[in-house]
């Protein structure tokens, strides 16, 4: 049975500024072509990112979720043509840092009185997110969401229920990275992978997409994300959690080219994210 | 600035911390200035600090079936949701409402990386976790929440905040938001952090850890004492007839300070913008405010911005105090821990003390008290600032 209550479909939401970032796809233009099927893989791929939002020094220390989180969240900002410092941002990771966690719980089980003071805050779940206020003087509200395999579905419906509810525009992030020591017995993840987008309440210049969004429950919901279609996307299905997102950046990259199916997201064992993507028609 | 917003109803609330299990064993600590604190005896190799350290949790046993989310945060947040009868008042809201339209947002900053620091100490030749330790779950931020969803069967949208120190002060700000667009009809929302070597030993490089209990505002203060806590609430549309309740969340300000990692803003722009939206939200001015829970921490910094923060908006009758005293700073508890303090401030008329601070510092203003007081509490404000700059401020209030 379902109980969702049909009277809450909530209101329709924009897209702007799509990022997406993985070492064979290192940026938006060349993924949205090789999900096109108009480009190849980067051979060999691509280091790891240097954001510019961070100042020299801290570009070269900071932990990989933070310089990618913070590349694909500056590519995101550029491409909708906003002022970061304005923008709320709600930044989503299932695992956080795993590097970070193998360096604190190895050093805690070895010498916990070595622990290093930088590493202990960039522990945290909100690191990413802080680097980024940090770096562009944003003093609006700013989120660290996780929820697991589900952490893409639930950082985006966090970020459009914001928007929705604010009347505002919204930063989502979401990144993950590879395991790494002894936590690759346990925590299943296997590569770099972000990706962004500004969610907002109405359509500017910049717009790429109208997001229709709801929550399905019980016999409509849709238990596995909208799996990719081109043999790019597929080549990342599964690397982490944020690859949930594969269908979703697929269907921006092909607005246009033909009506959208829409893409479901699992947002729980019971529960999917809908999102219907309809490209903008501007007269 | 934000609109004002419909207020919530808290149907039920409880925490669970070093004072001890629930609402009255808090209430009572608080109304005798009694803190919770102790020597650590924390781990192996204690450092010299006080601690928050909840009794009996070593012996909690997670029922039969959830065995596989076995941890001390787990442990915590079970001893906390079987208290003040908060686990029949979800049942009873799962049957008015249906189990997918309650949703559950928790907050953490540890998590249960107490258990990977465990898994750590017991790997085996290949360096790889032991079989029981293969619990891909546990090891992850979420665990609390997919524990506490299971444990309530309850089936709504989840997630887990973890914004350091301002975690649980925020999933009210999401909750609000998913029951005003009608995405759930009532959301339990809540936290638990527990002790770990993360927090000790990280805080303690960090030197903002304290070698005698914590004395927030005091003028020869010298840090912060670490604890742990669980705290849950369960919030619903204000309700009519047999399921009307009195206590109201009626605003939230959330923001950043953009400034440091580890370290305030020095003039508290980020807590001020915080403070702002809160009362926008719930339309009310500074001096409507009777109760201000601070935060508190007792770290020069912290203490500094916000008692300046306070004296420089809040009239002298406003009564300000931290209860950081009492069971510690709870990290990613601290915000709902608060808030229950809060709610019981409003619900009973008891302002709590700032217990252990014995000289306050005379730069900060006349808000800030250092004993309990009983009077009317109409509306409440509680602050929550975390790592990254991260600021939480809550109002509650009651049924006019």
């Amino acid at each position: 049975m379902s109980d969702m209550n049909p009277a809450s479909t909530p209101p329709t939401l924009y897209i702007e500024g799509p990022a997406f970032w993985t070492p064979t796809l290192p940026g938006w233009d060349a993924a949205r072509a090789a999900f096109r099927g108009e480009g190849a893989l980067a051979d060999p791929p691509a280091k790891r990112p240097a954001p510019q939002v961070l100042a020299p020094a801290e570009r070269r220390r900071a932990p990989d979720t933070v310089a990618l989180a913070l590349e694909v969240a500056a590519a995101t900002m550029a491409a909708s043509g906003r002022n970061a410092a304005d923008v709320p941002c709600v930044f989503t990771s299932a695992h956080g840092d795993l590097s970070i966690n193998d360096y604190m719980c190895g050093t805690l089980a070895s010498d916990p009185k070595m622990l290093s003071p930088t590493k202990f805050h960039n522990s945290v779940h909100n690191a990413a997110v802080g680097y980024w206020t940090i770096g562009t003087g944003c003093m609006a509200a700013s989120n660290a969401v996780s929820a697991y395999q589900h952490s893409l579905a639930s950082g985006l419906l966090e970020a459009a229920v914001q928007s929705a509810s604010d009347q505002e525009p919204v930063l989502l992030v979401g990144y993950d990275t590879p395991t790494v020591g002894a936590l690759t017995s346990v925590t299943d993840s296997r590569g770099l992978l972000a990706v962004a987008l500004v969610i907002a309440p109405a359509p500017t210049e910049r717009t790429v997409a109208a997001l229709q969004w709801s929550v399905l429950g019980g016999a409509d919901a849709v238990p596995t994300a909208t799996p990719p279609a081109s043999d790019a996307a597929k080549s990342l299905a599964g690397i982490n959690p944020m690859a949930d997102a594969l269908g979703l950046f697929e269907s921006l990259a092909r607005l246009g080219a033909g009506p959208s199916a829409p893409v479901d997201l699992p947002l729980s064992p019971t529960l999917s994210l809908r999102l219907q993507l309809q490209p903008l028609n501007r007269s | 600035m934000p609109s004002r917003i419909p207020p919530l109803q808290i149907t039920a609330y409880t925490a669970t911390s070093a004072v001890g299990v629930g609402k009255e064993a808090l209430a009572d600590a608080l109304a005798q200035s009694r803190s919770g604190l102790r020597a650590n005896d924390f781990g192996d190799a204690p450092l010299p600090t006080w601690i928050g350290r909840v009794e009996g949790v070593e012996d909690v046993r997670l029922p039969e079936a959830l065995d596989q989310w076995d941890c001390r945060n787990n442990r915590l947040a079970y001893m906390g949701l079987q208290a003040d009868g908060f686990m029949e008042a979800v049942a009873a809201a799962r049957e008015k409402y249906g189990a997918s339209r309650i949703a559950l947002i928790l907050g953490t900053s540890t998590a249960s990386i107490g258990e990977t620091e465990l898994a750590y100490t017991q790997l085996d030749a290949e360096g790889r976790f032991p079989p029981n330790q293969r619990r891909a779950a546990v090891h992850t931020p979420h665990s609390l929440a997919m524990f506490t969803q299971e444990l309530l069967g309850i089936s709504g949208p989840s997630e887990t905040i973890s914004t350091a120190c301002s975690s649980s002060a925020k999933v009210f700000a999401s909750a609000e938001r998913l029951i005003r667009l009608g995405l759930a009809d009532a959301a339990v929302v809540g936290g638990a952090d527990t002790l770990c070597g993360s927090v000790l030993f990280g805080f303690n490089s960090l030197e903002l850890v304290s070698s005698e209990p914590c004395r927030p505002f005091d003028a020869a203060r010298k840090g912060i004492s670490l604890g742990e806590a669980a705290g849950f609430a369960l919030v619903e549309r204000v309700q009519s007839g047999a399921g009307a309740a009195p206590l109201r969340l009626l605003g939230y300000g959330e923001a950043s300070d953009a400034h440091h990692m580890s370290t305030p803003h020095p003039e508290g722009l980020g807590a001020e913008r915080a403070l702002d939206e809160a009362l926008a939200r719930a339309g009310l001015a500074p001096d409507a405010i009777d109760y201000i829970n601070m935060h508190g921490t007792a770290s020069q910094k912290n203490d500094e911005v916000e008692g300046a923060l306070v004296a420089r908006r809040f009239p002298a009758r406003t009564h300000a105090s931290s209860t950081k005293g009492f069971m510690g700073h709870t990290l990613g508890a601290a915000g709902i821990v608060e808030a229950v303090i809060s709610l019981l401030a409003i619900e009973r008329g008891l302002m709590p003390g700032t217990v252990n601070t014995r000289s306050l510092d005379e730069s900060f203003g006349p808000q800030i008290r250092l004993e309990p007081v009983r009077g009317e509490v109409r509306y409440a404000l509680s602050n929550s600032f975390g790592f990254g700059g991260n600021n939480c401020s809550l109002v509650f209030g009651k049924a006019a």
